[in-house]
């Protein structure tokens, strides 16, 4: 059967190399040019549990991954027992009898098929390790759909080469066997996929946008704790001789923002990562790059809480923590990329805004956009600009007395790069007069919030509105934030073939908020819902908190599992 | 051992500060008596001995009587939050390793709120000088126990006596890897002077602990208590500062307190292992157009 759509999903037990397993697969189709968005799911520990990866292939644009599964691969029983009804009708379950007792699920689902492969006994007959049955079941997957095993082949030696030619041997070997063993059984193939431009694809998750987006930007100095987006870390150590970054895994997260914050008073441009407890003991820092004036990027990927909760699962709870972050009353900027290329340009621009307003700038992921591979066919990294505001890094640029706080129109004072002649002057955590000398009047005070304020003016100039995609006069319009934007703009084109005309209206700048130009576009909608990955509709109170308006429609979900498009379809429909 | 690492492109014959030169337009805040003063003064000596010009020097600050003095003392500072000044210290060294830097910090904000960050500095190895001014009670609030106050000790937060063992600062350091561990006294400021002098010359990083009287909140660590306890190591001919058992056996003493260097070794800096800033502090990297296609091939 051709398809434009395919969706595969594997499941196992942890240890079992699911999560590389499905990387190799989702690597495959972008190579070849299709449109790849993948998913990964597991639980907090090294050994044992349930580990998912779902990837949806398509020969066209998409957005998001989908509810319905085509081909389910079960490396145990309880990848069966929990996802068969996932399968969709006609789909596949491809199992080894040897481990999984099909008889009451066949019972169950009669409009399925399995399709029984001894993973176990072609992994023993070759005598590689148990853990290569991931590969049989790799070569039965290309099979199925009557794929190109050469390109597995290829995938495979790229990323198992460092291990050996006789361990990439095994693995090649085995995942043939898988292949041939499917070729002889089915005489028909059961899904190909419709033929694409064949344009090689890069397959980036979130965290990778960020790291490429940082390392552009002319970050020079990477802090973490590890905590989730700990890849990040692990990408900037692993390169940070060839460009010259400086990665420091600190003791704990209070150390992490205040190194960060040193290295940039001295001129270097500074990121720190981290999730919501990791935020938490950070927040005392942002406060202080905020009254010395320290430019400093900070990214904050969610994950489910309080306290550690679901610590590799996904939510947006994090929003109006984010916005009202750290003590005191001052200007910040937080960001909430939609996909994993908004992560890589507003990452570029997150660095120039925290320079040129000399404030905090908080970057907002979740662990789904973290983590989840989305393909493109490029990242144009000559969009990246750098601009650095009003600092200056030479003596011969200070004109005449320096003053550190100097109370501009703007509100922004020339910063100097500590260490230069002429510059001298204190970073003041304590309220401070225009040289940076603590200054504690009432007159002074007041001048001093007000300059630190009054950069809002040209800052929100600057940002852009949210965007709006689909009709303009569409009868429901969506509002919602970061990674919603995928799940939503499938589900939005879904409904528009129905010709129920929906719009979404996206934030990717979340704060400050232009109350004005928002203000006009909720007039203009006849029905609003939000769209949110959480409890208690942050989005919404953020509107109506700027503006008044109450959006009373709410999708929510807050399960720890991102919003698949069906859902959003389904709670849509209900809409009056 | 000891080796100069003080980056001044000054010398005697162009050089001609002198320690009023480091005053800024503010006069210090401390009470009348205050040992910050002895510090203060020996400080700004240390500086003219050693050639420094005031924007080649960055003293991190943290919160505390002693934090103030980032009014007082004209160099590049940064006032930092109550117990992170090791942090941000050493995110300025590590981005541009050719200034002078320093930190300077009470008792509370060491050894209580940036505890985990003093042991880990320590470890570390930068190379950087740590002032700890040890007053041993919480001046600027007004007087309640400091972690290094001793036990037994009243204040407004322990009207009963402080029921901990102190903290020893110069144990702690020498626990922690730290390669260079001396002890001041605010009342004697030639001497202090000169601890300053060779710690800010040793390469690596260097702690000491000033005992300081606060006149105000601590009517029990005064100038005649310490005078009467303190003695010089410096004037022990047989101490080995090499001798890490010595210098924490010394550091043990309560009857009678040894000040001088306890300990100094040289082991590689934490910065010699940092390929990265070998040819150039990071921060004099041109960032304008960096060519990021080898990154982006690996994801294709």
């Amino acid at each position: 059967m051709k398809v434009s759509n395919l969706t595969w999903k594997i499941g196992g037990e942890a240890g079992f190399g699911i999560l590389s397993t499905g990387k190799i697969f989702s690597k495959i189709f972008a190579k070849k040019g299709y449109s790849v968005i993948d998913n990964n799911e597991y639980s907090s520990l090294i050994r044992g549990g349930h580990n998912t990866y779902t990837i949806r292939i398509s020969s066209n644009e998409i957005f998001s991954t989908n509810k319905d599964i085509n081909i389910l691969v079960a490396l145990n029983e309880e990848t069966i027992r929990l996802h068969q009804e996932e399968v969709t009708y006609g789909g596949y379950i491809v199992y080894d009898e040897n481990d999984c007792n099909i008889g009451d699920f066949k019972k169950a689902r009669k409009d399925i098929n399995y399709v029984m492969v001894p993973f176990s006994k072609i992994i023993s007959e070759l005598g590689a390790p148990k853990v290569m049955v991931n590969n049989v079941s790799l070569g039965a997957s290309v099979a199925l759909i009557n794929y190109d095993l050469e390109i597995l082949k290829n995938v495979i030696k790229d990323i198992f080469g460092r291990k050996g030619s006789e361990i990439v041997n095994l693995n090649i070997k085995s995942s043939e066997l898988g292949y041939k063993y499917i070729k002889k059984k089915l005489k028909i193939n059961v899904y190909e996929l419709e033929i694409v431009k064949p344009v090689s694809k890069m397959l980036v998750t979130g965290n990778d946008a960020v790291f490429l987006g940082a390392v552009r930007a002319g970050c020079k100095f990477y802090a973490a704790y590890p905590m989730t987006p700990s890849s990040i870390l692990h990408l900037f150590a692993s390169i940070e001789d060839d460009y010259n970054i400086v990665t420091k895994h600190a003791e704990d997260e209070m150390a992490v923002i205040n190194m960060a914050i040193g290295a940039s008073f001295v001129g270097a441009r500074a990121m720190v990562a981290t999730s919501g407890g990791g935020f938490s003991l950070m927040n005392e820092g942002i406060s202080s790059a905020a009254m010395t004036e320290t430019p400093i990027v900070i990214v904050l990927c969610q994950r489910p809480a309080p306290a550690t909760g679901l610590p590799t699962w996904t939510e947006q709870g994090d929003m109006l923590f984010a916005v009202h972050s750290s003590h005191g009353e001052f200007l910040r900027v937080v960001i909430a990329p939609g996909d994993p290329e908004e992560c890589f340009y507003l990452t570029g621009e997150a660095f120039n805004l925290a320079d040129k307003y000399q404030i905090p700038v908080i970057i907002m992921l979740d662990k789904y956009l973290s983590e989840s591979h989305f393909s493109y066919e490029k990242f144009d990294f000559k969009n990246i600009t750098v601009d650095r505001g009003k600092l200056l890094s030479k003596s011969k640029d200070i004109d005449g007395e320096y003053r550190r706080y100097f109370n501009t129109d703007d509100g922004i004072s020339p910063r100097v790069v500590a260490g230069i002649k002429g510059g001298i002057h204190i970073a003041n955590s304590d309220e401070h007069d225009e040289d940076g000398y603590s200054e504690e009047s009432a007159h002074n005070r007041k001048i001093m919030v007000d300059k630190r304020f009054r950069k809002i003016k040209k800052l929100i100039e600057e940002i852009p509105p949210p965007k709006i995609y689909g009709p303009i006069d569409a009868e429901i319009t969506v509002w919602s934030w970061g990674s919603c934007k995928g799940p939503i703009l499938e589900a939005m084109n879904i409904l528009n073939q129905k010709e129920k005309k929906v719009n979404l209206i996206h934030f990717t700048y979340l704060y400050p908020f232009d109350s004005e130009s928002i203000e006009g576009i909720i007039e203009e909608s006849n029905k609003n819902v939000v769209v949110e990955n959480n409890k208690t509709s942050q989005l919404a109170k953020i509107i109506m908190m700027n503006t008044g308006y109450k959006i009373k429609n709410k999708i929510l979900k807050y399960s720890g599992r991102q919003f698949l498009p069906e859902e959003i379809i389904s709670g849509i429909e209900k809409i009056e | 051992m000891v080796m100069d690492k003080t980056k001044s492109k000054y010398s005697k014959e162009n050089y001609n500060l002198k320690p009023g030169d480091f005053n800024t337009e503010r006069k210090p805040t401390w009470c009348s008596g205050c040992g910050n003063y002895g510090i203060w003064n020996s400080l700004k000596k240390t500086f003219v001995k050693l050639y420094l010009m005031p924007h080649e020097i960055l003293i991190v600050y943290g919160i505390g009587c002693s934090g103030n003095g980032a009014n007082f003392i004209k160099t590049y500072a940064f006032h930092a939050l109550h117990g992170r000044a090791l942090p941000v210290a050493t995110g300025a060294k590590l981005a541009n390793h050719k200034l002078n830097v320093m930190i300077i910090g009470g008792d509370g904000d060491g050894v209580g709120i940036g505890g985990n960050h003093f042991m880990h500095t320590c470890r570390r190895n930068i190379n950087m000088t740590y002032l700890l001014h040890n007053n041993k009670v919480y001046g600027l609030t007004t007087g309640q126990t400091a972690p290094t106050s001793d036990k037994g000790f009243k204040t407004k937060s322990t009207p009963s006596g402080v029921l901990e063992k102190p903290v020893n600062p110069v144990l702690l350091a020498l626990a922690s890897g730290a390669t260079y561990v001396a002890r001041g006294f605010s009342g004697d400021t030639s001497h202090l002077s000169e601890v300053i002098r060779k710690a800010i010359k040793h390469k690596g990083f260097s702690f000491i602990d000033v005992l300081q009287p606060c006149v105000t909140f601590n009517k029990q660590n005064t100038y005649d208590f310490y005078r009467e306890k303190i003695y010089k190591l410096d004037e022990i001919k047989s101490y080995d500062k090499s001798d890490l058992n010595e210098a924490i056996k010394r550091s043990m003493e309560e009857e009678k307190i040894p000040i001088g260097i306890f300990y100094q070794v040289e082991r590689p800096l934490y910065e010699d292992g940092l390929k990265q800033i070998e040819r150039k502090p990071l921060v004099d990297h041109i960032i304008t157009d960096i060519d990021i296609n080898r990154l982006l091939n690996n994801y294709y």
